[in-house]
């Protein structure tokens, strides 16, 4: 089974998916859902055996690699293939969309051909994030990198809140701005490359003498789009807009996933590719991190708006990523590689949850809610347990990456890890402020009953607490796999940890 | 004059040899005269109500009959290089163009036969003659008149355009551009419906474009006066001995030459009959200029740019770098405003002749293959763009009015669709041909074009992101927007002709997204230019 294509056939499943979904007789409008649920569990059962596959100790960069020539001409090659990081961030995104399909069931109520299509952009999509995870060709990352904002942009702009339009346009013109931008660097990169017809390859590309100017502007280009991605202060403005307006599900994806690309990008093309250029520009993108983890927080503190204010605790998570990858430590490596996962349920929880409650209230703003774990206890608890998660409460999956990234940062930047610290106890304000004015308080005088939490809720619900929990308690076998890929992309980077700090004992503790 | 004829003709029966013609080398091009010619006696000759089919048929079998002459005769390496002593010559840039021109206007051709069930062709008047709005008008299209010599006046216009690439003499180039224009401006002036536009738009292109004829002829003359010659690879040698006599000729002639040629493809600061011609002509010769003229010019424009005078282009490049910058600035900001879809599509087609011009400024044999690649790309686009334009309708005439295309995405998701689709490879999304057109562009200008490349590709994505706004927002009209209340805009059921143009165009956008491969190899094997 080595060379079985797996990653292919992950990308493919999704795609055959949505053109059954959309294809399905005017007779059988309304499975629509159905088949859409069942073409993401099998990629999801796919993913989990290519994750069988993986050995955690290869010295190769990459595994389950593919390679085909695609267009010589450009250099251009389909190649795939995973590290650690990679893998991880595919198997979180296969595991998010059955959730987010269960969650979006009622989106469309009006069915027909508009539900259809839905569930066939969100499978459309899941082919998108695999691909973008999954390339080693930086020109086929570009590729998926720009394609996967379309079924973005009609998810949002055909099935989201008034306000959709706005959202979706800006949306694409600040995504597109960015992409466009690494559009240049990635022309002038395989200039600076070896050429030829696979010479597009990240392998090909790594350890490359740039010379100083050259790669910093390169450098520059690719984090341009990536810190639009990802969003980072002050390129954010546009996810606030996008996660309000968006069903919760797109948000989900879009938050959860998509912006993960962004502190890949990082990851896999800024550090690897420019060394010496994320060198010399880490002191300012630290301060950016560290603005955006203080920014996102003041501000989220400061809305009225449920899903504008998990918008912006996103913003300062992403500061914390960042921050760490930035850092150059393995521990801050790793730790920012665990924070993307953790950071993908736990948003998702809040997202769904919150979208829960949203449906029940009939009104997004907070002040409108109150006394509701009277209501609707078992929401309540669940939507605390994801809150908790959020502000990284010991026991639950974010702490651990949070701490992993802030001492990792502290080994080499102690005054940035001080700082960023503060992030922390903001997190605490914004997310038990929301809690409080929501949840506690007088019963409120509700016109039509509402139901508490119902089965396919608690579906939804159930895989992602239950992730916070297993990577809470035991997150060894995740960052196994991460910490062989942080390892290699600073051994790129040609940088020691400082202190005598090592990653396995900052790991397990 | 008779003691004249007496005089010279000793002397000529001496120095006068017949050049020699290789007519497999220009076959194509004789294919469509003779398709043409025959198309006017058709006109003359044939009773009125079979000339629709008649004219229809013999327009596409010559187009196809030359391209299969083209790829199969032509295209022989036993055949390149010059031919008609020297005044044509048939090189990998020319037949690649002449190929491209060739299946373009084939789709043109079916875009214009479309009748929607009338008795003529749909877009063109029953009668360019008659006043609008005046009694004879009705009188005609009572008697069931129609203008089936559009399809001879394209056949025409599409000798000039294979002529217009491969000229090896600058009289050649101004002949083919003349051939080309003139029927051109004819056609601009036979729309059905909205005539005064229409005629507007045939005057102010037929004078814009004279004068820009003068210039083109008063370069030539002043490059003549220079190297004694009209022939391009005498220019570039004489460019290149460069003795010091003259000089000052040469950079006026080099650039009135390039400003005739830069007014046929729309840059800027020549532009400005561009938004009003692709407004005012029947939409689908708006598409077929659009597509075919853009080759036609630019592949001229290659020809004299790279084979007649890169040797002195440190001269005259800042000029052209600066127009490709402007034309990319302007084309983009301005196409924001536009309310009316062919408009907007106009505004459009000047920024991306910009992106072309970027690559052209590459100096490079990979420029040449980039701009040909990404002429194909685009002329297939817009030839279906133009299409689905034609097709949206309200009340028996065009909707072009970009309100009237809210909500179209609703009732007709189909047309909706493709033209959302072509819209985004404008955008040059990945997976369309306009990314691989605009990568195919943009590359060899970072790569070989200096600091100034990377300048103009840097203003080229920015301006990307402009066009994209207003493609996005189209996108957003069709399928986030209620549709207007009134009368109801609709998409008219396309017969064979035009459905077969549409799918064809969308599926060369789509395929030259995904495997470009084959195209790309072939642009880069046909891009070495001959002098002789």
């Amino acid at each position: 089974m080595t060379n079985f294509p797996w990653l292919t056939v992950i990308g493919v499943i999704p795609l055959i998916g949505a053109a059954v979904v959309a294809g399905l007789p005017a007779g059988l409008t309304d499975r629509a859902k159905h088949v859409a649920l069942g073409f993401s569990l099998v990629t999801l059962v796919f993913g989990i055996a290519a994750a069988l596959q993986f050995e955690n100790t290869s010295d190769q960069q990459f595994q389950l690699t593919e390679q085909h020539e695609w267009i010589p001409q450009f250099g251009v090659s389909y190649a795939l293939g995973v590290d650690g990081i990679a893998l991880v961030m595919i198997l979180m995104a296969l595991l998010l969309t059955p959730v987010c399909i269960l969650a979006a069931w009622r989106d469309v109520p009006e069915g027909g051909k508009r539900e259809k299509n839905y569930f066939a952009l969100m499978l459309v999509l899941v082919t998108f994030m695999v691909g973008v995870f999954a390339a080693t060709d930086v020109f086929l990352f570009y590729v998926f990198f720009e394609a996967m904002l379309i079924p973005v942009y009609f998810l949002i702009g055909s099935y989201g809140g008034p306000r959709r339009q706005y959202a979706a346009v800006k949306f694409l013109l600040f995504s597109l701005a960015g992409g466009l931008v690494m559009l240049v660097g990635v022309i002038a990169l395989y200039r600076y490359g070896p050429g030829g017809a696979d010479g597009f390859l990240v392998a090909k590309l790594t350890g490359l003498d740039l010379g100083a100017t050259p790669e910093r502007l390169m450098f520059v280009a690719f984090f341009f789009a990536f810190a639009v991605k990802a969003p980072m202060w002050p390129v954010h403005t546009w996810l606030p807009d996008a996660a309000t307006e968006a069903r919760p599900a797109t948000a989900v994806l879009l938050v959860g996933v998509l912006d993960k690309v962004g502190t890949y990008g990082m990851i896999r093309f800024c550090l690897q590719l420019f060394p010496e250029a994320s060198k010399w520009a880490t002191p300012v993108v630290l301060v950016l991190a560290v603005i955006s983890i203080l920014y996102g927080a003041l501000l989220a503190i400061g809305q009225t708006d449920i899903m504008r204010l998990i918008a912006y605790t996103s913003v300062s998570h992403f500061g914390f990523i960042v921050l760490g990858i930035f850092a150059l430590t393995t521990t801050g490596g790793a730790g920012s590689a665990l924070y993307m996962l953790n950071h993908g349920f736990s948003t998702a929880a809040l997202f769904l949850i919150g979208a829960m409650l949203v449906a029940r209230r009939g009104s997004k703003r907070i002040p409108d809610f109150g006394g509701w774990q009277r209501v609707t206890p078992g929401l309540a608890g669940v939507f605390l347990v994801a809150g908790l998660s959020g502000l990284a409460l010991p026991g639950l999956s974010s702490f651990i990456s949070e701490i992993m990234v802030l001492v990792g940062t502290f080994q080499r930047y102690p005054a940035a890890a001080v700082i960023a610290t503060a992030g922390i106890v903001l997190a605490a304000l914004y997310i038990l402020l929301m809690y409080k004015r929501m949840m506690t308080g007088p019963k409120p005088e509700l016109t039509t009953p509402v139901r508490d939490i119902t089965r396919r809720e608690k579906l939804v619900v159930a895989p992602l607490i239950a992730a916070f929990l297993v990577l809470g308690f035991y997150p060894k076998p995740a960052l196994d796999m991460l910490n062989p890929a942080v390892s290699k992309t600073l051994h790129y980077v040609g940088v020691t940890d400082p202190a005598p700090t090592s990653a396995a004992d900052g790991s397990t503790k | 004059m008779p003691a004249m004829t007496v005089l010279s003709a000793p002397a000529l029966a001496t120095a006068f040899k017949p050049a020699d013609v290789d007519y497999s080398a220009i076959a194509p091009m004789l294919i469509v005269i003779a398709g043409a010619l025959i198309g006017v006696l058709v006109e003359a000759f044939a009773p009125r109500r079979h000339r629709h089919v008649i004219q229809v048929s013999l327009a596409l079998v010559s187009l196809v009959a030359a391209f299969v002459v083209l790829v199969t005769v032509s295209a022989d390496e036993a055949h390149r290089g010059g031919t008609l002593a020297q005044a044509v010559i048939i090189d990998g840039p020319a037949l690649f163009l002449q190929g491209a021109i060739l299946l373009m206007a084939a789709l043109g051709v079916l875009t214009m036969a479309e009748k929607f069930g009338g008795q003529g062709a749909d877009a063109f008047t029953p009668m360019g003659a008659a006043v609008p709005g005046s009694p004879h008008e009705a009188a005609a299209l009572r008697a069931g008149l129609a203008t089936s010599e559009v399809f001879p006046l394209t056949l025409f216009s599409v000798v000039g355009m294979l002529l217009f690439p491969a000229a090896g003499d600058l009289l050649t180039m101004f002949v083919a551009l003349e051939v080309l224009s003139l029927p051109l401006y004819l056609l601009c002036g036979l729309a059905r419906r909205r005539r005064l536009l229409s005629q507007e738009a045939s005057l102010k292109y037929f004078l814009l474009g004279a004068f820009s004829s003068a210039f083109f002829l008063f370069g030539a003359a002043l490059l003549y006066g220079y190297a004694g010659s009209l022939y391009l690879a005498d220019i570039a040698t004489a460019v290149r001995a460069a003795n010091g006599a003259l000089e000052g000729l040469l950079l006026p002639g080099v650039v009135l030459v390039l400003v005739g040629l830069l007014f046929k493809v729309g840059a800027v600061p020549f532009h400005s009959w561009t938004p009003d011609v692709y407004q005012g002509a029947p939409t689908p010769v708006t598409g077929f200029m659009a597509a075919c003229t853009k080759v036609a010019a630019f592949g001229a424009i290659l020809r004299v740019v790279y084979v007649g005078v890169e040797a002195n282009r440190w001269d005259w490049r800042g000029g052209v770098i600066a127009v490709a910058a402007l034309t990319m600035v302007v084309g983009a900001v301005l196409s924001v405003t536009q309310t009316d879809v062919k408009r907007l599509l106009a505004y459009s087609s000047i920024a991306h002749a910009g992106f072309i011009l970027v690559a052209v400024l590459a100096f490079d044999r990979t420029g040449v293959s980039g701009t040909m690649f990404y002429l194909v790309a685009y002329g297939f686009t817009t030839i279906a763009g133009f299409a689905v334009v034609s097709l949206v309708r309200q009340g028996g005439s065009e909707a072009s009015h970009l309100s009237q295309w809210a909500g179209l995405g609703r009732n007709h998701p189909v047309v909706a669709g493709v033209f959302a689709f072509l819209l985004l490879a404008f955008a040059g999304i990945p997976l369309t041909s306009g990314f691989a057109a605009k990568y195919a562009a943009f590359a060899p200008a970072i790569s070989f074009g200096g600091r100034s490349g990377v300048a103009l590709v840097i203003i080229g994505v920015l301006c990307s992101v402009i066009t994209a706004f207003v493609y996005v927002r189209l996108i957003v009209l069709m399928y986030f927007t209620e549709p207007p209340a009134g009368e109801v805009v609709v998409a008219e059921t396309a017969s064979p002709f035009t459905t077969v143009a549409i799918t064809i165009g969308t599926l060369v956008t789509l395929v030259l997204g995904i495997l470009p491969a084959q195209v790309l190899d072939l642009a880069e094997r046909s891009s070495q230019f001959l002098v002789k």
